[in-house]
């Protein structure tokens, strides 16, 4: 359903290339924005320090995941075959001993649930999926995904303004510098 | 050692190869990859496609066959019990570990130019492995009972066997094939997300779309896409090094005289290696011509795959021989037999020198430039290899199993035409998939081919392009003169394990 009223989301400006794109962000860091991101068709090198941020702690998610998977194959393991059903081959021990023979099952799940840690926990950090974000109703930034490149200010920023983020944006040599707005 | 090199001195280098040649922009990339999906497919498309869907009809009649019947319609029978069952699903089980090498191995140790095959490879790495698991599937019997491989409570109160390889071996496949998904699948979000910011709104787009999780190209959402991906590369790696030494440990923890050797792991994850690029060059040099590719996957893309072809059928080559010294080595009668009746007056001897020629001489061509150049030579070879793997796994399967301690108990082994049409089926299925990948899927990961242009570097100037490099290079360890000592301000300096890698990553780059 849709209404008259609109809300800001931010400003959307066009860089020519991914130099002029991380030059431009390495300004908007040092102005002091913080609500604000880059668009690229693909990772830039080096654009974390150009935009301020940290490294990812995603890193942490997947340590726990693979940790909970070497856990789970242990118990899993030594709960069936040494506490409820011991099945003796080849003369080889059921108890804590025949742990060495536990571990192919061990690795193996460690990195399944590392590895599901790490897609759930990229997906999870990113906020994503989401398919109903302001930017999309821009026609210019469908070619984020080509060959353009884009810095977004949103309005939720405290410096934000109307006009002097605007000035600033064309200052960095933005181009197409468009309102983006969404409706309520 | 104490070279001029340690002063700041630029020296001229050699501009590296382009990886995408003709100068090609961004939105060039875009275009033709995103138009084999937007396009009418090629004639040739549909030629392939039609016998693969009824290949793979005929693979379902086998199996329907199977299944009501029994697996009695297969010819393996005491005392050879794994026949082509178990030869196809360790053929298939190997070609799939080209994909993750690319995808994984390359991708740590830096190797740019997988980006543009490192897709494609890993769909056909996904297709083998729905191949392969078809297999050991069915050849358990009773299909129908086949979740009692997985530790699932049952009515039996009856508990796996975690002690044994057969155990791990679901463990070490199904991980593998689950963890090929998703790291297919986060490779593809973003490229999915090209596709749908092109199409017309309808279920297409929906589609797309939904698949490509509202993608936005965010620098906050790369940066942990970044690290989930090298985190996936990091898993995936000692992943792809243990399935198949896991599938070796079916053979190498038996007492069966041919198959208990401690040489089975590494032999059998170069082998799955070798066989694996073949596959990935057999699908992509026709793909290239028929797609119009040759800007992306150039002709150094085959060159270097042929000299990892080399690489690994040389390490096969060296297995095989090692395997026979050990035999003779080992004093061991029964192993000594064993492999006598391989190479000499055996019912399978011809198997063996079929697959000696196929493995091991036939990618012996690639030490020749014309040879990796020429793509003739290169797909004839790929087909050799194709087949030779094949011929290695019969042979370490039906030759050992034919004739085991006690000469009473030898038979010969021949499959039956149920047998013959499956594995054919599987072939038909494996080609039907993917030719499906080629029309609906990005054959080539868009975002990471843009990411190695050289005008995809913030630092880039185009100015500039005959370049002028520091000397910081792997080989030469600068040392300064007067303290003798390496310079350990440069990277990498005096990493001595990383040489003979470093001579190899050198090698493949050149």
């Amino acid at each position: 359903m849709s209404t008259q009223l609109k809300r800001v989301h931010g400003y959307l400006a066009e860089f020519k290339s991914a130099k002029a794109l991380y030059e431009a962000a390495e300004q908007v860091r040092d102005a002091g924005y913080k609500r604000w991101d880059v668009h690229s068709p693909f990772p830039i090198h080096g654009m974390d320090q150009a935009m301020g941020l940290n490294k990812s702690i995603l890193s942490l998610f997947v340590l726990i995941g693979g940790a909970t998977g070497t856990t789970t194959a242990f118990i899993l393991q030594y709960v069936t075959q040494v506490m409820i059903y011991p099945t003796i081959v080849q003369n080889k021990p059921a108890n804590i001993f025949s742990l060495p023979a536990f571990f192919p099952v061990m690795f193996e799940l460690t990195i399944l649930f590392a590895a599901f840690s790490s897609i759930i926990g990229c997906f999870v950090l990113n906020q994503l999926p989401r398919f109903n974000h302001p930017l999309f109703t821009s026609e210019q930034f469908k070619r984020f995904s080509d060959d353009a490149f884009f810095v977004c200010i949103e309005a939720r920023d405290p410096m934000f303004s109307r006009e002097e983020t605007k000035s600033f944006l064309e200052g960095l040599g933005g181009s197409n510098i468009e309102l983006v707005e969404d409706e309520v | 050692m104490s070279q001029s090199t340690s002063n700041a001195q630029p020296i001229n280098v050699l501009e590296r190869e382009r990886l995408v040649t003709n100068n090609r922009s961004l939105n060039w990339i875009t275009e033709r990859v995103t138009g084999i999906i937007e396009n009418r497919q090629p004639f040739l498309w549909w030629v392939l496609f039609l016998p693969s869907v009824v290949l793979s009809g005929v693979l379902g009649c086998c199996l329907f066959y199977l299944i009501v019947t029994g697996v009695g319609v297969w010819g393996n029978n005491h005392p050879v019990g794994w026949g082509w069952a178990i030869t196809n699903f360790v053929f298939w089980i190997g070609i799939g570990h080209a994909g993750t090498l690319i995808s994984a191995i390359l991708f740590l140790t830096r190797q740019k130019w997988r980006t543009s095959v490192n897709r494609a490879a890993e769909a056909m790495t996904l297709f083998a492995v729905m191949c392969a698991g078809i297999f050991p599937g069915l050849h358990v019997g009773r299909v129908w009972m086949v979740y009692f491989l997985a530790p699932v409570p049952n009515a039996n109160a009856v508990w796996q066997n975690f002690k044994s390889p057969l155990l791990w071996d679901v463990f070490a496949v199904s991980t593998y094939f689950t963890v090929s998904v998703l790291f297919w699948f986060l490779g593809l979000v973003p490229d999915l997300a090209t596709i749908r910011d092109r199409c017309k709104p309808g279920l297409k787009k929906a589609l797309y779309g939904i698949f490509s999780m509202g993608w936005r190209g965010a620098n906050r959402h790369w940066r942990h896409y970044e690290m989930a991906y090298l985190l996936l590369a990091a898993l995936s790696t000692p992943l792809v090094l243990s399935v198949h030494s896991v599938v070796s440990f079916d053979f190498a923890t038996s007492v069966v005289p041919g198959w208990h050797t401690t040489i089975f792991p590494p032999y059998f994850v170069a082998g799955a290696i070798f066989g694996g690029f073949a596959m990935v060059l057999t699908l992509m040099i026709p793909a290239r011509k028929i797609y119009g590719l040759q800007d992306l996957i150039t002709p150094k893309h085959i060159d270097n795959m042929a000299k990892i072809i080399l690489l690994t059928g040389s390490i096969v080559g060296y297995a095989y021989l090692m395997e026979l010294f050990v035999a003779w080595y080992g004093a061991n009668k029964f192993e000594f037999d064993a492999f006598m009746l391989r190479i000499k007056d055996g019912p399978y001897t011809p198997y063996y020198y079929a697959m000696f020629s196929c493995n091991v001489i036939a990618p012996q061509l690639f030490w020749f430039k014309w040879c990796r150049q020429n793509l003739w030579v290169v797909m004839a070879v790929c087909m050799c290899v194709n087949a030779g793997m094949w011929y290695e796994r019969f042979v370490i399967i039906v030759t050992t199993l034919a004739r085991d301690f006690i000469p009473g108990a030898w038979d010969l082994y021949s499959p039956t035409w149920v047998e013959v049409w499956t594995f054919v089926g599987t072939f038909g299925l494996f080609m039907m998939l993917f030719l499906l990948f080629l029309r609906f899927l990005p054959v080539i990961a868009m975002s990471e081919v843009k990411g190695v242009l050289p005008e995809s570097d913030p630092h880039y100037d185009p100015h500039h392009t005959g370049k002028l490099v520091e000397n910081s290079f792997n080989g030469a360890v600068p040392f300064d003169a007067a303290a003798g000592q390496p310079d350990h301000s440069s990277p990498k300096a005096g990493s001595t394990i990383a040489l003979p890698g470093n001579a190899f990553t050198l090698w493949i780059k050149k």
